[in-house]
């Protein structure tokens, strides 16, 4: 026992040493690089944030690493998209960050998609079909309006957990809201010409962006949500492109561009990258960014050669 | 809501007030008096009424748990803009598609081939339990383990979960079964019941989350596979932007290399340290340093006289581990998919102390016993394109020179160091299956190596469970 009681007190003097000083900014730790950004607009000074993953990385498939335990120790609000998307590592971050505030059900754990309509909800979840997210499609981000949706949502959040700021996240939400609807008409009319246009994706990740412009998936290169690409069904999309010709191939930046690339060579189509997320694209800086060079990069391809 | 409750007690008032004023001799006074009351009482009214009015506005800028503050603060300045009240969630499919209680099972078989047979499998040098679980298993085809998992929140307090293990000899055991914190906060989380210990870095994984179908021999030799008991642990983590966390442990030593025994207090206490980070976008790292201590009475081991007969010891006393663990991924961009690259390490150090009796069923002889025992492992894990994965693990033990004071004589002692090579490949249809093919050679035993195939499935049902670093 006395082994144990000098470890104790080793461990006492560096917990000393390591404590930080409190920091008056609200710490917000975002999963994805989009609600990060929308919390710094929303948040401005106010916010602290910390972006657990990139938009190179594959947010299905994140690990419940030490940096981001501790992230969420010290996290005063977690935003997160839900609805299944972070199934395999977000409930283990909660779990071992001993945070009341962030559990589920506090108001410190904010779900996006809690908030907006969600598009393909599977009428029963089998895992023959894939890995199926019960609870519709979570990639909402992808259309703008959604971001606008959540944006209300998340600005009453961070009025509900730093109530002292209140009169702040009010006027900096109003003013991002006018911003915002402004840029979306914007985008809308600028898109106009990609309604009806027949696309293939590589992963069945934005039925909300085709939702907002009217495009036509086609064919999906992964057979089942969640399931890479392979040859034969590569094959197979390439017979169905014959009967129901696309006029382009999208993957977003996180994913292999080799199966797209082979498609876009075989089938004669356009291959069009998309950043997917803040980040994902050196245009892709900021939200605004993220739909001026997603819009921009989707009427490239989509203008004939 | 306090405005609009002083406004109706006063209007209550009111009707009371002109009830109560019956017909007096001047009756000129009395209506003046009452037209003065009413002019008073109509002005408090429409008094009542702006601030009630000014209160609703601000609790409809304010979100809901911010409003009985201001509404209590009559009179309070609005917030310059308000916006409209916060938006409720959209009620989806979802709700229903979640169960109170989460089930996940696992499935598991394998297909095993040994050089040697697996019957007098033993790691020269350690002194097990008879019933040990250790070595390759069964030859032939035989149900892996296989383990049903059931966990939930309890209220938003508590959270439990439950590990059901099914043995293939038909056997079911409690692998793990506690009850944790959820609401403590300060980084700080209890757990109650029986759980693998934090010690190291796989003892706290089950086993369909091990890159190899079976546990390192260090484990075998000195941690009776995998160490689980019943007890208490508090786990802290630091408020630092480095993770660190420190776990302790209570427990009553039911396992190898501790015995149940009749004793009021703890027959086991751990402590673990764990920290780690990130290097870059690509790379990851955990590193801990552990100490397990366990009381043993009368301990079955298994042993050889002298000249290599087979005979049981009985050890009574006291057992620290000291393990040192690490961990580190890499992945391009932090991006797992399609290739990434694990190293894992751990050393363990025992020391075994106290008194043992010597052939229990023969000589009986009592005397003291002390040895140190030592072990480490390295593996490596490449997933080279996407679904399948690649691995191979290097081990090695030692057992030092056991001291078995009085009875120095009646017990055998062995020769070489137990150690093993083992390469592995494994094939991931889906995050739900894998499919396994390993092959060993296993240098435990004196003599000739044993060559050990296995072919392994392991399938997961049920929810999608998250799995830790
Ligand atoms: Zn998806």
């Amino acid at each position: 026992m006395s082994i144990v009681k000098r470890f104790l007190a080793a461990a006492g003097l560096l917990l000393a040493v390591a404590a930080a000083p409190a920091h008056a900014a609200l710490k917000v730790l975002a999963c994805e690089p989009e609600w990060g950004a929308l919390v710094q607009e929303l948040g401005g000074p106010l916010v602290d944030v910390a972006v657990a993953t990139t938009a190179m990385q594959d947010p299905h498939q994140i690990q419940a690493k030490p940096s981001l335990i501790a992230r969420t120790r010290n996290a005063d609000l977690v935003v997160c998209t839900g609805a299944e998307l972070e199934v395999g590592w977000l409930p283990v971050l909660l779990q071992q960050s001993g945070n009341a505030r962030v559990q589920a059900g506090q108001p410190g754990n904010f779900a996006a998609a809690d908030y907006v309509r969600k598009l393909e909800i599977p009428t029963s979840v089998d895992r023959s079909q894939g890995d199926v997210h019960a609870a519709g499609n979570p990639h909402i981000q992808t259309d703008p309006r959604n971001i606008g949706t959540v944006a209300v949502a998340l600005a009453a959040r961070l009025q509900q957990v730093d109530a002292a700021n209140a009169a702040q996240y009010a006027q900096r939400a109003t003013a991002f809201q006018q911003k915002w609807q402004a840029a979306v008409a914007r985008w809308t009319q600028q898109a106009a010409p990609l309604r009806g246009v027949p696309v293939v994706s590589q992963h069945k990740g934005y039925v909300y962006l085709y939702d907002w412009l009217g495009i036509k998936e086609v064919a999906v290169l992964e057979p089942k949500p969640g399931v890479e690409p392979s040859a034969a069904h590569l094959q197979e999309v390439l017979a169905t492109l014959k009967a129901t010709p696309a006029r382009m191939v999208i993957y977003s930046a996180y994913q292999d561009s080799r199966p797209a690339e082979w498609l876009g060579k075989n089938a004669g189509i356009a291959v069009v990258k998309i950043p997917f997320t803040v980040g994902g694209t050196d245009g892709a800086k900021d939200l605004f960014g993220l739909f001026d060079d997603t819009v921009a990069r989707l009427l490239a391809g989509a203008s004939p050669k | 809501m306090d405005s609009s409750w002083r406004s109706a007690g006063l209007v209550l008032c009111l009707a009371a007030g002109s009830a109560v004023a019956q017909p007096a001799s001047d009756t000129q006074s009395l209506r003046r008096e009452i037209d003065a009351m009413k002019a008073d009482y109509e002005q408090r009214i429409k008094a009542l009424e702006q601030r009630l009015q000014a209160a609703e506005d601000a609790q409809k800028a304010q979100p809901p748990t911010a409003a009985p503050a201001t509404a209590a603060a009559p009179g309070a300045p609005l917030p310059p803009t308000a916006i409209a009240p916060p938006p409720q969630p959209v009620p989806s499919a979802q709700a229903s598609t979640q169960s109170l209680l989460e089930t996940s099972l696992i499935l598991s078989g394998q297909y095993t081939r040994t050089s040697r047979d697996p019957a007098d499998y033993r790691i020269r040098g350690f002194s097990l339990p008879p019933d040990a679980q250790i070595g390759p298993g069964t030859r032939g085809f035989s149900l892996a383990e296989s383990e049903l998992a059931l966990t939930a929140n309890i209220d938003p307090w508590f959270r439990g979960q439950a590990n059901i293990a099914f043995e293939p000899d038909n056997s079911v055991s409690i692998e793990e079964a506690y009850v944790q914190t959820t609401s403590l906060g300060n980084g700080l989380t209890l757990k109650a019941g029986r759980f693998f210990s934090s010690v190291g870095y796989l003892n706290s994984q089950h086993a369909h989350t091990w890159d190899f179908a079976d546990a390192p021999l260090a484990y075998q030799a000195m941690l009776g596979t995998q160490f689980n008991d019943d007890g208490l642990q508090v786990a802290w983590l630091a408020p630092t932007d480095q993770f660190f966390e420190i776990r302790g442990e209570l427990g009553r030593g039911r396992s190898y290399p501790g015995t149940d025994s009749n004793r009021n207090g703890a027959g086991m206490s751990a402590i673990s340290a764990h920290t780690g980070g990130d290097i870059g976008e690509s790379q990851s790292w955990r590193a801990g340093l552990s100490y397990l201590n366990a009381k043993a009475t009368n301990q079955d081991l298994s042993a050889f006289d002298p000249v290599g007969n087979p005979i049981t010891n009985s050890f009574s006393g006291s057992t620290n581990v000291w393990i040192a663990d690490a961990v580190w991924k890499w992945a391009p961009n932090g991006n797992a998919t399609r290739t990434n690259f694990k190293l894992q390490g751990e050393y363990l150090h025992a020391t075994r102390d106290g008194s043992l009796v010597a052939d229990t069923t023969g000589a009986a002889s009592s005397g003291s016993y002390r040895q140190a025992q030592s072990g480490w492992y390295l593996q490596g894990v490449y997933q080279f394109m996407p679904r399948w994965r690649v691995g191979l693990r290097t081990e090695r033990l030692g057992y030092g020179t056991p001291d078995y004071g009085a009875n120095a004589g009646l017990v055998g002692l062995d020769s070489g160091s137990p150690s093993k090579q083992t390469l592995m490949v494994d094939w991931n249809p889906s995050e739900f299956s894998r499919w396994r093919v390993q092959v060993a050679q296993d240098r435990a035993r004196p003599g000739n190596p044993d060559w050990q195939w296995t072919l392994q499935y392991q399938m997961s049902l049920g929810v999608h469970g998250a799995h830790s670093y």
